[in-house]
């Protein structure tokens, strides 16, 4: 039941105090004129409402969430309470600067973390999201041209199995976007590159993540990213893998001439049902000039603010997603120059370790010895067996207590379930779910029907999603 | 070094047999050599949870929590009701990811579906999109929403929050479109100087009401005025705080209210998260960007929510999309939701009332006290102009714990009041200001 169904009226919280000072009368003309129908509930009924909907969602602390590309690791509860703390929370962010110090402590020693992990030798924690961060970064190339009067370098590669946000950010930055189709193992065609760019001054640059969406790492990935600065293009690095290499493999050592990196992946701090997240984008020595926003800067044990020289301008309001960062700070803090590459090297064993397991009963797409932090099963098999889909794998796995994997994606291959474990399960949590996952093949061949109505154990079950889209109910109307 | 990593050694040696290695680096050897990273990170060694707890304390520390504050400028403390942190700090809610799997989301939906109505209820709009990044953003992607096929052109009032400003001007460095700022006169819009840069290929007019300086815009007129010329949108930022009482974006003739949701229950943490709020008349829902959830029926006929219209986003549409934005601040809306519902109607009228009677107060105390004030109508904030030093003033007020107002320059402070503002402590506050020569 909506929150206001359940709302009658005097109902409330007794959250204020009566007004202390007279009472003041704005202009008429201003004033509301229609009613507004908030809520009015006790808080007893506010408290059941909410755990009532939380009962109704599932979160990483409710089980397996292999979700790929989408790196759900655990999330750990210590970020929770240093990002709580009042000498966090409570600061306006337009307090002087001798007031703000441990906050400028927070963004400059995560940045200094984030350079060391990247190899880049800047970083910006403004951008607020992964998507944000693709967008900044496309500035700074776009600024970074400009600045060197190639006015028409204004094309943007993007490889076909990238993710939607890459060419979707690189209009909003006044690119046109040019696929270049996949080899035979889903990486980059290096001849289709070559011919794309040799001699091509209209090339701004390149959009890659690597290991790419099927977890694979491109092993040309440094000739790929010469014959872009052949051709004077700049090479962007999308970090939403960067948790199969950190201490194994730097985007700087690999040409890349900026990166962003997603927090609530990478660094634990949580998904939160879709945001807050945090993009902080870095950026090599030539680009620095270019970035947005102010950073940190450390003299003496005194921190100020600094703006680069020619900056792009301001991504989002004042610093970022601060608490994020505080969270992220704490992870990275915690881990230390030894515990982030066990963190990789660990996320990609326990990969392996289920990609070959279920290799057994499932088709792996590209058939790789091995893969990085993911791997793409591909259902194109059953499907034409059976009639079972990704889909009902996927919505049996919803049955069985497991979020699925990411369903159809990369685009490159048909029926695809991208699984991406993470370093924070056990043994017994992969062994467990590759059961489930074989039994689930089991079913598709013995009785379909079965998982073509799952699931049956959820709150609701499949949803009509065409019909939402064409009747659109995007909100409560009141009476 | 502290570790989240549950597999013993003992297990990760046991995995690696069982597929065929014998030491995890064998699983990093087909990197190739040329980008391989050799030695150690340049990172502090890693701690156990009391050090990191503490070492984190111990920066926190370092900055200056101030008890009573006057400044807003685009950030307001408010009280926040002890179920909106309860809520939100429930791990179910904050782990789980974007709600793609509706079976298993439902609460994430539903709240999401919540907070669209409560915005539209506010805003008087028809439609809202599941939030953006913040304030700033919102201004950015509205603008980009309202591009036409030939008209580019944005006219942007020189009256809003200078770094709502700021973004969109690099939203527009991205896209291209033309940033016209309407120029300012007392405090407020131009509306002379509006009407004559209205051409053909305006695509919208934007404005904050109430202004950066706390003013009350002539906000119907300049709708009527964008709306003079066929297509152009009407874009108004509002703080959602002001619409307890205050006319609704739509009352004034708006086609997509947006603005800073922060007010509605987020701490300021210095700068974020934050939430920006975004919604639209029916007529244009499909050019707002992000996630929007819609109520449907699954296979039994029971009510469900799904995140719908998604042929507008970048995951369908790639580079065809509205924008590119893909998550965006759930938990932020959530935590608006959970503020609304615990103010209410008659709380959240009853906070509006509040600010702007204190504001009111405050500023009829300082202009007993020989301060100049500029604003003729305005809300919770007001600017004030004096002969005296603004960085003293500000001096002596931090030495008593009090934050002032945002320095402008040349003698003018903007101040702010919310209700967590008692009228002893402006007292004390304008006491401290009158001693300083």
């Amino acid at each position: 039941m909506l929150i206001f169904e359940k709302s009658r009226p005097g109902r409330g919280i007794s959250a204020l105090p009566k007004c202390d000072v007279d009472v003041y009368t704005l202009p008429e003309d201003d004033m509301r004129e229609s009613d507004l129908h908030l809520p009015e509930m006790a808080e007893v009924d506010l408290s059941r409402h909410y755990t009532e909907l939380a009962k109704k969602a599932h979160g990483v602390n409710d089980g397996f969430y292999p979700l790929g590309s989408c790196t759900m690791k655990y999330n750990p509860r210590v970020n929770e309470r240093t990002a709580s703390f009042e000498g966090f929370t409570q600061i306006h962010p337009l307090q002087p600067v001798d007031t703000v110090q441990g906050c400028l402590q927070v963004l400059k020693e995560t940045e200094d973390a984030l350079a060391a992990i990247t190899g880049m030798s800047n970083f910006t924690l403004q951008p607020a999201a992964g998507a944000h961060g693709e967008f900044t970064g496309l500035l700074l190339i776009k600024a970074y041209h400009l600045a060197n009067g190639d006015t028409q370098r204004r094309k943007i590669i993007v490889p076909d199995s990238a993710h939607g946000t890459n060419p979707a950010s690189a209009v909003m930055a006044g690119m046109e976007v040019i696929n270049v189709d996949s080899d035979e193992m889903g990486l980059v065609d290096v001849e289709k590159l070559r011919e794309v760019c040799d001699g091509n001054d209209e090339i701004a640059g390149l959009m890659l993540t690597n290991p790419n969406t099927a977890g694979l790492f491109d092993p040309n990935i440094k000739e790929i990213t010469d014959i872009i600065h052949a051709c004077g293009g700049q090479c962007y690095y999308d970090g939403a893998n960067l948790n199969a290499v950190m201490g194994w493999a730097r985007p700087g050592d690999m040409g890349f001439d900026c990166v962003h990196l997603n927090l609530h992946k990478t660094f634990s701090t949580p998904h939160g049902g879709g945001g807050p997240g945090s993009g902080p984008v870095g950026c090599k020595e030539h680009l620095a000039k270019f970035m947005p926003g102010v950073y940190a800067v450390e003299k003496d044990g005194a921190y100020d603010f600094a703006k680069a020289e020619a900056s792009l301008g301001e991504m989002k309001c004042f610093y970022g997603n601060f608490l994020v960062a505080v969270k992220a700070l704490t992870y990275i803090k915690m881990l230390g120059k030894e515990g982030i590459p066990e963190a990789s090297k660990n996320a990609v064993l326990n990969a392996n370790y289920m990609m070959k397991k279920l290799s057994a009963v499932y088709d792996i797409a590209f058939k790789p010895e091995v893969c990085m932090h993911e791997f793409v099963m591909d259902i194109g098999r059953q499907a034409k067996e059976t009639g079972v889909t990704a889909m009902d794998i996927a919505k049996g796995l919803l049955d069985n207590g497991i979020h699925p994997p990411t369903m159809y994606f990369p685009l490159t291959v048909h029926e695809a379930l991208m699984a991406e474990p993470c370093e924070t399960e056990s043994k017994e949590t992969l062994d467990w779910a590759i059961d489930v996952f074989i039994a689930l093949n089991d079913l598709a061949y013995s009785d379909p029907e079965k998982l073509h109505q799952a699931p049956v154990k959820t709150p609701v079950t499949r949803l009509d999603e065409v019909g939402a889209a064409r009747h659109p109910v995007l909100k409560y109307e009141f009476e | 070094m502290g570790t989240f990593v549950p597999n013993t050694k003992a297990q990760q040696q046991e995995m690696l047999q069982e597929i065929g290695y014998e030491k995890l680096d064998d699983l990093f050897a087909h990197i190739p050599d040329a980008v391989k990273f050799e030695g150690e990170l340049d990172l502090p060694a890693g701690m156990s949870e009391m050090e990191v707890s503490k070492d984190m304390k111990k920066i926190a520390a370092k900055n200056k929590i101030f008890s009573s504050i006057f400044r807003g400028a685009g950030a307001y403390r408010h009280y926040i009701p002890a179920m909106v942190q309860h809520v939100t700090s429930n791990e179910t809610l904050q782990t789980a990811y974007t709600p793609y799997q509706a079976e298993i989301s439902q609460g994430v939906l539903q709240s999401i579906f919540e907070y669209q109505t409560m915005i539209c209820d506010l805003t008087g709009m028809d439609v809202s999109n599941a939030s953006v990044y913040d304030g700033g953003t919102a201004a950015g992607e509205a603008i980009a929403a309202c591009r036409g096929r030939k008209a580019k052109k944005a006219l942007v009032s020189a009256t809003i929050q200078p770094s709502v400003m700021k973004v969109i001007e690099t939203y527009c460095f991205g896209n291209e479109m033309e940033l016209v700022v309407i120029p300012e006169k007392d405090g407020v819009t131009d509306v002379d100087a509006l009407q004559s840069l209205m051409t053909d290929d305006t695509c919208c007019v934007l404005i904050q009401h109430p202004n950066y300086y706390g003013s009350l815009e002539p906000a119907a007129q300049i709708g009527e005025i964008a709306h003079s010329v066929k297509n152009c949108r009407y874009i108004m930022s509002v703080n959602p705080i002001t619409l307890g009482t205050m006319k609704t974006p739509r009352e004034y003739g708006a086609d997509f209210a947006i603005g800073e949701g922060q007010p509605l229950g987020m701490a300021p943490a210095f700068g974020g998260p934050y939430l920006g709020f975004m919604a639209s008349i029916d007529a244009l829902k499909r050019n707002l960007p992000g996630r929007i959830v819609g109520q449907t029926t699954d296979h039994n006929g029971k009510t469900g929510y799904v995140l719908t219209l998604q042929a507008r986003e970048q995951h369908i549409r790639r580079e065809k999309a509205s924008s590119n934005i893909c998550s965006n601040q759930a938990l932020c809306a959530l935590t608006v939701g959970v503020y609304l519902a615990s103010m209410g109607s008659e709380g959240l009228k009853e906070v509006a009332t509040q600010c702007y009677s204190k504001a009111h107060y405050m500023a009829a105390e300082l202009s007993r006290a020989g301060f100049d004030i500029e604003n003729e109508e305005f809300f919770h904030e007001f600017v004030t102009k004096s002969d005296k030093d603004a960085d003293a003033i500000m001096k002596a007020l931090a030495e008593k714990g009090i934050l002032g107002g945002l320095p402008l320059g040349d003698g003018r402070i903007l101040w702010c009041c919310t209700e967590m503002n008692s009228k002893a402590d402006i007292d004390e506050a304008v006491a401290i200001i009158k001693e300083v020569q």
